[in-house]
């Protein structure tokens, strides 16, 4: 199978996830939530998002591998609303009443960190049956965050709106509660604290929905709905008008005039190889995602220490106009001169004010006698000092490989880069597979000769298959993807585009680099 | 008489003063234009020497004023005075007043006017002259054997103030608004009625009256019309026997002599092509719209010969016997009007009007080609205050075949944006098998319903999709954030982008990728890929913007098809109009609204102006009962007269006009609330 069969393979499973996640709760209850006269969630979003614009879904695989559909019954993702750039939500009503689980919980989490990072407007179209109560425990506690994020983002002047189309209740109705702008549906949307069964058993008072929480009653009456819609359509046309009267317009900067990469993207599919044993070069990918040659960027890539740490490709370029500093994996292992380069690398891009494009494709740091003897470690540390303290936007693209330390060093998801995205051939775990279960079975080894027991070959060879199997499935995209670990898996033709999309939301914030990082142990 | 022209007023507007100012600048003569406020920055206006402003706009603040016309000819010394057509150039009035105040009248004598003015008493005139007339009926004798009638206008024109009657109730009404439309178009409200020939055809001789006698130069056919105005024109008239065309010329030349006759002038007949018999309709002491053909096949200038009668001089250089024609020509008039919704009148910024290789503007041809006589230019507006006419377009060849041909390969590649036009159907009508074979008459348009036509459904679709793409790309242009990004790109695939466009009132949705957003496998995924079963497959090889303007280069089956798509938007700057030209011709496309605010929502039963206008009379009162069909009240809007009725039976609720009320198109003009026979008291 060429490498381009094996990717073409393994994006028709990706698209088979996203399918999945789109079939929301299913052909039946698509077809009743329907039949109430109502849109699924992308057709809300479809309609919120200007015409012709782009969505940047976020997440979609979320829940992938537990109990609960992919895509955690909510969607998430970047859109345009009259020219400025929203972070939108929106419960899927067809799950379970759009009720929120655990990976719900943590899906919203990650999209609010993003509008935070980025500063923008957060809108909510909210249709939720309110949590998942099964599993409650692991909702409850940390939920409240969710209505302390809203909050604090209206604090620091990001705008806040709920659309809400249906259920909003308990939990849920400190959605709208904690918005800056509501808008409810006539005759769907419901908040209240409490349905009239609890109001029933907690004070005995007889209530209906409407007067509990109907949406004219809270647009005449609690003052809750700032809008009342008289449909759908009506709800989005007001969250519309609401985002252009946010004074966000003029934020949108444009980026310098110019052209598209110098190799085709179609190429990646070919370049990347499907056994990640073998390596490719990173500058192959560089000049299919980033600009080409122009008056403007006269040259399309700038290198940086070419001739020094030979395995980690640094340096300067553009992407759709904004500047930016790559580090990218090129012979897999990461030597001490290689962690040096990057920390100077990262540091200059800070004295520059650049954002930083990290594409993994590394084994790890080097190991054995001579590397450790070399201060690998005290270098290591450096890089990844660097990377943790660097003030500047990072992105993160996990090409390929992403074992141990490396997946630190390359700016990893514990390392808070503004987004992170995987392609359908990345594989991410503390080591290999095979060299896991080779050190298990190393120690097992060691274990019984110290003991004096024989050692069971035939179990070993069993423990191994096992352990490799698993952890081999555990460094997958997908699997990955599902814990939240990244923000999305991508094609990887699609990789500019979506760092498009990226770098023109950073630059709704400003660019500043640090000059301070921690001790730099030399 | 005899006095040589040294500077001439046209009092006039548009392609016919420019038409005039051509003739004279190559005769040397020094040219004036009168304008109203609203045609100041016409084209005519800047070819002509001088202009004098005539303040206003209505043609009765302006062009139809004779003492502001005579008063521009007096500031601005011209000698003389050319009435074009319409306005004031069959008042005779206005004539005598010309010549009374020592200045040339390009024009027959002022007793010519008034004796052809009156169509009753021309036709009496004529009848005695041994020129073939159809009968005069009483309205008040008419009886069921005499139907169909026609109404006529005794002062009228270009089918105002005409009606057909069919059935005896609607006789009296139909005379009622001819005569209520003739009064305010004409000043004059008297009417007549005689028999209608069905399948008739309108077939003109143009004759010019000099002191030696009556020239006649050749016939017309301009049978094709639509609210009995005139739309396609040809020269000569096609299929006529040697021997009829020998006698209709004949009745020309007698019915001119009748009245010696002096200057350009036509004789209209009723052409019954099934008793190959001809009746007099009118004279029109003035040059037609039309004379563009018959200049063509006889090689003449009739402006010149206009002069040349006015001056005294002789036309041309032989004697009045029958002029030979030589080959074949056909003239299409381009109006700012929409033929899908009944002819309304359009109005607004013609941004872009363009006919690729025109040979002559606004003079004769000097050999076969095509000549543009155009009133409006591209970035003109075009207003509501006066005819629609935006040009004509005339094409000269051996054989009327040849001639079709070429009048059509022109109007397809022609550049109309910005107004609706009845372009397409001007092609269909070149198209259209009866034309083709010349079976024609005065009802071919309204019979065959050529304004519904449009390209074939796949052309359609594709034309479609190049809309909505070219409107996706001119929208990413004007970005300012993510412009790099794909238009309509999405990681995750829900659905296709959809764009929804209404095409002469249907709707046309498009539903359609962009560059890499779904078909992971599909070789054109880095292009807008269209989803459709009628054009499986068909995607956009290549796309770029510029201005307000996409080229779209579609390719469906392995055939490539180039698009021009312009974009005009309205003042919102999102929805608007999408005027798409294919190799094909064109397509007009109007953007849908994504929301509607509820609070712009019409209420049920509301009557809206169908364009704008005056509202003449309002017939009924709030809380009035009405029947469906019955009149509400009249708009008059392009010097036509439209009754407004009740959709249904119902009681008046609103009112908001009043008589008098100058309306805008779509505004709302009264509200019939239906009652509802089950909710009526048993």
């Amino acid at each position: 199978m060429s490498n381009r069969e094996a990717m073409l393979t393994k994006l028709a499973e990706l698209d088979a996830e996203h399918a999945t996640a789109v079939a929301g709760g299913g052909e039946r209850s698509v077809a009743r939530h329907r039949a109430r006269g109502k849109l699924l969630p992308r057709e809300r979003i479809e309609l919120l998002v200007d015409e012709g614009s782009a969505f940047l879904e976020l997440s979609p695989l979320a829940g992938w591998g537990s109990d609960f559909t992919v895509g955690a019954s909510v969607v998430t993702g970047i859109g345009v609303v009259e020219g400025v750039p929203c972070l939108i939500t929106a419960h899927d009503p067809t799950v379970k009443g759009g009720a929120s689980n655990p990976w719900t919980v943590k899906k919203i989490f990650r999209a609010n960190q993003i509008a935070e990072e980025n500063d923008l407007p957060i809108i909510s179209l909210v249709e939720s049956g309110g949590a998942d109560l099964p599993t409650q425990k692991e909702i409850f506690i940390p939920g409240g965050r969710l209505f302390r994020d809203l909050t604090r983002a209206s604090a620091r002047k990001q705008p806040t709106i709920a659309l809400v189309f249906g259920n909003s209740t308990a939990g849920g109705a400190y959605v709208p509660g904690m918005s800056d702008y509501t808008v409810m549906v006539k005759e769907q949307a419901k908040v209240f604290l409490g349905g009239p069964p609890l109001v029933k058993m907690a004070t005995g008072e007889e209530a209906d929905d409407e007067s509990l929480g109907g949406a004219e009653m809270h647009a005449r009456t609690s003052g809750l709905a700032d809008y009342l819609a008289v449909d759908e359509h009506d709800a989005i046309r007001i969250g519309r008008r609401i985002v252009a009267r946010l004074n966000r317009s003029s934020r949108a900067a444009g980026a310098p005039a110019y052209a598209e990469p110098d190799a085709d993207p179609e190429g990646l599919l070919d370049l990347i190889p499907s056994d990640l044993k073998e390596p490719f070069d990173p500058r192959e990918v560089i000049a299919r995602i980033c600009d080409g040659v122009s008056p403007t960027n006269r040259v399309a890539f700038d290198e940086f220490k070419p001739l020094y740490g030979s395995s980690l490709v640094t340096g300067w370029a553009r992407l759709h106009g904004h500047p930016i500093g790559v580090l990218a994996n090129a012979q897999g292992v990461l030597f001490s001169e290689e962690a040096q380069k990057a920390t100077q690398f990262i540091q200059l891009a800070n004295q520059s004010d650049t954002p930083l494009l990290f594409l993994h494709n590394t084994t790890g740091y080097m190991v054995g006698r001579e590397y450790e003897q070399g201060g690998i470690i005290k270098h290591g540390s450096q890089m990844i000092n660097a990377v943790s303290n660097s003030k500047v936007p990072h992105l993160t693209v996990i090409m390929g490989a992403s074992y141990g330390a490396g997946n630190y060093g390359m700016n990893g998801r514990a390392y808070d880069p503004r987004f992170l995205f995987t392609w359908p051939s990345a594989k991410s775990a503390v080591m290999g597979p095979a060299q896991l279960a080779g050190v298990l079975s190393i120690v097992a080894r060691a274990a019984a000769e110290a003991k004096g027991q024989p050692f069971d070959e035939e179990g070993d060879a069993q423990m191994r298959a096992f352990i490799e199997a698993s952890v081999e499935e555990q460094s997958l995209p997908f699997f990955l993807s599902g814990m939240l670990y990244d923000d999305g898996v991508i094609d990887p033709r699609d990789t500019r585009t979506v760092l498009g999309i990226c770098l023109s939301v950073i630059a709704q914030t400003q660019v500043e680099g640090t000059d301070r990082f921690g001790v730099f142990r030399m | 008489m005899s006095s040589t022209i040294h500077r001439l007023l046209v009092a006039n507007r548009g392609e016919i003063a420019s038409r005039v100012f051509a003739t004279c600048r190559r005769l040397g003569i020094e040219t004036v234009a009168v304008h109203s406020d609203a045609d100041a920055g016409l084209p005519f206006v800047a070819e002509a020497d001088l202009a004098v402003r005539l303040p206003g706009n209505s043609p009765a603040e302006t062009y139809l004023r004779a003492d502001l016309v005579l008063d521009a000819a007096r500031r601005s010394g011209a000698d003389a005075i050319h009435p074009g057509y319409g306005f004031l150039s069959e008042n005779a009035g206005f004539a005598r007043a010309v010549l009374d105040a020592g200045l040339t009248w390009v024009g027959p004598a002022p007793a010519s006017i008034e004796q052809m003015g009156s169509k009753i008493a021309a036709k009496r005139l004529m009848a005695e002259a041994g020129v073939p007339c159809l009968d005069d009926l009483d309205p008040a004798t008419v009886t069921a054997e005499d139907l169909p009638v026609l109404v006529k206008a005794s002062a009228g024109g270009g089918g105002r103030g005409m009606r057909i009657v069919r059935d005896l109730e609607s006789l009296s009404t139909a005379v009622d608004s001819a005569r209520d439309e003739a009064a305010s178009a004409f000043g004059d409200g008297a009417v007549f009625v005689e028999p209608y020939v069905e399948r008739g055809r309108h077939v003109e001789v143009q004759v010019v009256g000099t002191p030696d006698g009556v020239l006649v130069l050749g016939d017309r056919d301009c049978s094709l019309q639509r609210r009995h105005q005139k739309v396609v024109e040809e020269a000569p008239a096609p299929g006529l026997r040697d021997e009829v065309r020998a006698a209709l010329h004949g009745a020309a030349r007698a019915a001119a002599a009748a009245i010696d006759y002096r200057g350009a002038g036509t004789v209209e007949f009723l052409y019954d092509a099934a008793t190959e018999r001809f009746y007099f309709l009118e004279m029109n002491t003035r040059l037609q719209v039309e004379h563009p053909v018959t200049e063509a096949v006889l090689g003449i200038d009739l402006v010149e010969a206009q002069i040349a009668v006015a001056e005294g001089r002789p036309v041309v250089e032989r004697d009045s016997s029958p002029v030979e024609t030589n080959g074949h020509a056909v003239e299409v008039r381009l109006y700012a009007e929409d033929p899908g919704l009944d002819y309304q009148p359009q109005s607004g910024r013609l941004d872009t009007f363009e006919v690729p290789d025109v040979d002559v503007r606004f003079g004769p041809l000097t050999a076969p080609g095509l000549r543009l006589d155009a009133g409006f230019g591209s970035g003109d507006e075009v207003g509501t205050h006066y005819d629609a006419m935006l040009a004509k377009l005339i094409s000269w060849a051996p054989t009327r075949e040849q001639a079709i041909r070429r009048l059509r390969g022109a109007l397809r590649r022609a550049r109309i944006h910005g107004v609706v036009t009845n372009r397409d159907q001007l092609l269909a009508v070149l198209e259209h098998p009866r034309f083709l074979t010349a079976d024609l008459d005065t009802g071919l348009l309204a019979d065959e319903d050529l304004a519904g036509t449009g390209p074939p459904a796949r052309d359609r679709t594709l034309a479609a999709f190049a809309a909505a793409v070219g409107r996706a790309e001119l929208t990413a242009a004007r970005r300012t954030t993510q412009r790099g990004i794909p238009v309509g790109w999405r990681n995750v695939v829900a659905a296709p982008t959809t764009t929804t466009f209404t095409c002469r009132g249907e709707e046309v949705r498009v539903a359609w990728y962009g560059p890499t957003t779904a078909g992971r496998d599909d070789p054109h995924r880095t292009h807008h890929r269209l989803v459709d079963e009628q054009a499986e497959g068909a995607y956009v090889v290549a796309v770029s913007t510029s201005g307000s303007e996409a080229r779209v280069v579609v390719e469906h089956d392995g055939v490539r098809v180039p698009h021009t798509v312009h974009e005009s938007l309205g003042p919102d700057g999102d929805t608007g109009r999408y005027d798409v030209e294919a190799p094909w011709g064109h397509l007009a496309l109007e953007t849908v609204p994504r929301f509607t605010d509820p609070a712009d929502q019409v209420a049920a039963g509301s009557l809206l102006a169908p364009m704008p206008g005056t509202v003449v009379r309002v017939a009924v009162e709030a809380g009035q009962q009405v029947r469906a069909g019955d009149p509400v009240l009249v708009l008059e809007a392009m010097k036509m007269q439209h009754t407004v009725s009740a959709p249904a039976d119902g009681v008046v609720g609103l009112l908001p006009v009043g008589a008098g009320q100058q309306v805008a198109a779509g505004e709302v003009l009264a509200v019939v609330e239906p009652t509802h026979p089950e909710k009526e008291p048993a």
